[in-house]
């Protein structure tokens, strides 16, 4: 593992930009953009054609510090930036990282339409059921009677579950995994990355910082432990209860289904309409115009 | 203002008479294969069925500034609200074009009606291509376009397989146009005295 | 001249005309929501882009599609994307990114009566000021404005030509009058058509630098992928991409974005003039509402009146010096608009002469007529 992580700090961080980085001591998205380096690492991905997206916020910041073709977007729409970038170079290999409140609040139309829609796209949300830099306000993901800056006398709202609303909204694969499993977590993105059509990725991460500190959940060593009391696999919890579920990270693979892709489906029709145009284009006289009648 | 370069018709009716269908043939016909200026446009409302529909064609041999019509020369109603609405703005000596089985009030004796819907009905067999047999009349009666030319322009824009019957309805409207004798009709005494001054 | 024996005429809609432009310009992406009056572009778009190797794509709404835009736009491809008043309000939050991120693109904005759903189906000049203005912070852009089919291909060839050479977006307005007119007219041969694409870099990838200054101001641009590795981002960044809070970086990179419009004034700054010479009365008008106008100033002369028509393609960056140099030239200028007076206030701004300025706005979702006018130029 020590080796491995040489290997990523040598050949995938950026060395031209300034560090430190923007994330707080013991911060979950370390340990997701380590897993996600070995993963691609472990892939054997040319640099020059991984695309690393992200949307606003803490995990926001982790394409500056990747030397890949990076963008770090516009809150919640890094999946219509991906989507873009895809579909124009089909060759691109697009990975998209998000928190909980980009992907699901003000993006969450977007991710519902790029698990329908099927595109080669991964995305790794990263759900530290807060929205972290701007000051610890409730997200989508805060559960019920938390506390948090917006939500001062207990959260009235209930939470999405993000991996079982990726499964609905029919992205072809669907896992979780937690900070506190960095080798279970990096074993999950290589599936999603080498998986064919949109697949999610969800990570339960923590802000001790925002969302810990005001809820009682301790710093980021108890609250990572947390996670590894609180996680059952997908197979134990095929057979408990949802009472016995309750406050329980289900994790590993949800959903792995074959269906067409629609970036792979689009270039068919294309090669399709072009056969069919040039051979009209042909019995036409030369003219040039005709093309644009309709 | 007289605007003697340009030539302008008015198509009107309610939607889904294809109005705007012959509109667009009309300003194919004289644009796309008689060479001259067009300019086509239309007003519509958010419905795609129902309603007033109304569709306009300005024919110039120069190149055209205001796109819509300034004063009608040829205005044809495909029903009696369509006549009622449009009719204000015809020339004095425009010429008026009504589906006569529709339209039973004529607001001017300078007026051409020929049942286009029924003669659709009948002779074609189907209400659907009276626009058809209408456009036929203006194609005619206007003289703004070759006759062979619309047809090429109508076979250019109608659905395949719908050739044929498009086709025999625009001439058994250019037939029914033949047996209009223009010069018959009365003139406006308003243009006569626009000629004078 | 042309030889009409040898050009063939075609019957076109604006809307149509624009998607000929775009692809004549290259224009290789698109990403659209449906909305009347623009669709028949996404319509269009969606047969023939496929058939040319292109991609479209319809998304969720018009963020999506904004963000779809400038995705592919940085992948290498010439991407563009079609709306209308609701939906160009939706677009603005991506524009800006567009805007800082120096990513060419071009939005077509077929303006319709507003504010808000308005008028969907009626021709408006209302989001004349949102094109310049309506993503927040100060940026650079470009606004052209289309009066005619011939227009619609011709000057979205241009929006892509400025857009490829500045690294900006621009926006091409047009309007429901202009979108759903057909006219006969005769496209330019592909060899004639000038077509520009982004200066890409030729130094070896350490040495690249995607934001740093040139003598033009503006950076070559690599593509995803092209082995440039670098970050794009939307805060404001140093010149090799990454976040700065450096006081100078910031001042210098917000600078060099604007000036680098403004050097270009006088490729950017189109204009049309018809019987200006001696014009002692002046129409400035843009869109459809300047062809109401070219006949109201045909028939004040025939009625003896010395009158001219100033059509503004541009409308952003406003052309100061050609309607300066107009406004000292005349006594009075007639401003019709199918607004509240949009552009009429840019004129007044600039106005330094004792030329008088006559505003004539209509906001009923109807065309201006030529006579409404020919009214102020035979009374003023």
């Amino acid at each position: 593992m020590l080796e491995r992580a040489e290997i990523v700090r040598k050949e995938y961080l950026r060395h031209d930009k300034k560090f430190p980085h923007v994330w707080c001591p013991g911060c979950g998205n370390g340990i997701v953009m380590g897993a996600l380096l070995r993963a691609v690492n472990g892939l054997g991905l040319d640099k020059d054609e991984v695309v690393l997206a992200s949307g606003i916020g803490c995990s926001g910041r982790m394409p500056t510090y990747i030397d890949f073709n990076t963008i770090h977007t516009t809150h919640g729409r890094a999946l219509t930036f991906s989507t873009g970038i895809k579909l124009a170079n089909p060759d691109l290999t697009v990975l998209t990282v998000m928190g909980d409140g980009d992907a699901t609040a003000i993006g969450g139309n977007h991710f519902i339409h790029a698990a329908r829609r099927n595109i080669n796209l991964t995305a790794i949300i990263v759900n530290n059921a807060t929205y972290g830099m701007t000051g610890g306000q409730y997200s989508p993901a805060t559960p019920y009677g938390s506390k948090s800056t917006t939500s001062v006398y207990g959260h009235v709202e209930h939470a999405f579950n993000i991996a079982e609303l990726a499964v609905a909204a029919g992205a072809s694969f669907v896992a979780r995994s937690t900070v506190y499993h960095a080798t279970h977590l990096e074993q999950m993105i290589t599936k999603a990355i080498q998986k064919r059509g949109f697949s999610v990725m969800e990570v339960i991460s923590n802000c001790h910082v925002q969302h810990g500190r005001r809820n009682k959940l301790g710093g980021a060593v108890q609250m990572i432990n947390g996670f590894k009391d609180q996680s059952v696999t997908v197979k134990k919890a095929e057979g408990m209860s949802p009472e016995e579920l309750e406050g329980k990270i289900t994790i590993g693979v949800l959903a792995d289904v074959d269906k067409p892709i629609s970036t792979e489906e689009y270039l068919r029709i294309a090669g399709e309409a072009k056969e069919k145009a040039d051979k009209v284009t042909k019995a036409k006289e030369k003219n040039g115009i005709k093309r644009y009648e309709e | 203002m007289k605007n003697e370069e340009r030539y302008e018709i008015r198509f009107s009716g309610s939607g889904g008479q294809g109005i705007i269908t012959a509109a667009v043939v009309m300003a194919d016909g004289a644009g796309g294969f008689d060479n001259k200026h067009v300019c086509q446009t239309q007003s519509y409302g958010p419905e795609a069925r129902g309603g007033k529909s109304k569709a306009e064609v300005v024919i110039s041999n120069s190149p055209i500034d205001y796109p819509k019509a300034l004063s009608v020369d040829l205005l044809l109603a495909m029903n009696q609200a369509a006549c009622d609405a449009y009719f204000f703005d015809l020339k004095p000596d425009g010429l008026l074009i009504v589906d006569g089985g529709l339209v039973q009030q004529l607001p001017t004796s300078r007026s051409v009606s020929i049942p286009f819907t029924k003669i659709a009905k009948e002779v074609i067999g189907r209400e659907l291509v009276a626009n058809m047999v209408a456009l036929g009349a203006v194609g005619f009666l206007s003289g703004q376009v070759a006759l062979g030319s619309l047809e090429q322009a109508l076979l250019s824009r109608v659905p395949k397989g719908t050739e044929n019957m498009n086709s025999d309805a625009l001439h058994a409207g250019i037939e029914e146009a033949k047996k209009i004798d223009l010069d018959a009709l009365p003139r406006s005494v308003l243009a006569e005295w626009d000629d004078e001054l | 001249m042309e030889n009409p024996e040898k050009q063939k005429k075609v019957l076109l809609q604006g809307n149509e005309a624009i998607v000929a432009g775009a692809l004549a310009a290259g224009c290789r992406f698109f990403a659209g929501y449906p909305i009347t009056p623009a669709s028949e572009i996404s319509e269009l778009l969606s047969v023939r882009l496929p058939e040319l190797g292109g991609t479209f794509i319809q998304m969720e709404d018009e963020i999506a599609s904004m963000g779809a835009v400038v995705g592919a736009s940085l992948a290498g491809t010439k991407s563009m994307t079609a709306t209308s008043g609701p939906g160009f309000s939706l677009i603005q939050e991506n524009l800006g990114y567009a805007c800082i991120t120096e990513t060419p693109c071009v939005i077509v904005d077929v303006m319709r009566g507003g504010p808000s759903t308005g008028l969907a189906t009626n021709p408006s000049q209302g989001d004349v000021q949102m094109a310049r203005w309506g993503t927040h912070g100060d940026h650079p852009i470009i606004v052209l404005a289309v009066s005619s089919v011939a227009d619609c291909f011709s000057i979205t060839v241009k929006a892509f030509n400025l857009s490829e050479k500045y690294r900006t977006p621009v926006i091409l307005l047009s309007d429901e009058v202009v979108a759903h007119t057909r006219e006969s007219v005769v496209l330019p041969e592909d060899e004639q058509i000038r077509v520009f694409d982004r200066v890409r870099p030729d130094v070896p990838p350490e040495w690249y630098k995607p934001y740093a200054d040139n003598n033009r101001g503006v950076p070559d641009m690599a593509s995803f992928g092209d082995g440039y590795r670098h970050h794009v981002t939307g805060l404001v960044h140093d010149e090799k991409g990454y976040p700065t809070q450096d006081p100078q970086e910031i001042d210098q990179f917000l600078r060099r974005i604007h000036s680098k419009i403004s050097k270009g004034f006088n490729e950017i700054q189109v204009v049309k003039t018809f019987l200006m010479e001696d014009a002692e009365i002046f129409v400035i008008a843009y869109g459809s509402v300047a062809r109401s106008a070219l006949r109201a100033v045909r028939d004040a002369r025939k009625a003896g009146i010395k009158a001219g028509l100033l059509q503004l393609v541009t409308l952003f960056p406003f052309p100061r010096k050609s309607v300066d140099t107009y406004l000292r030239q005349c006594r009075v200028a007639v401003v019709p608009e199918m607004n509240l007076g949009q552009m009429g206030r840019e004129v007044s701004r600039v106005n330094q002469s004792d030329c008088r300025i006559v505003k004539h706005n209509k906001i009923d979702g109807q065309l201006i007529t030529p006579d409404e006018i020919l009214k102020h130029l035979t009374t003023v």
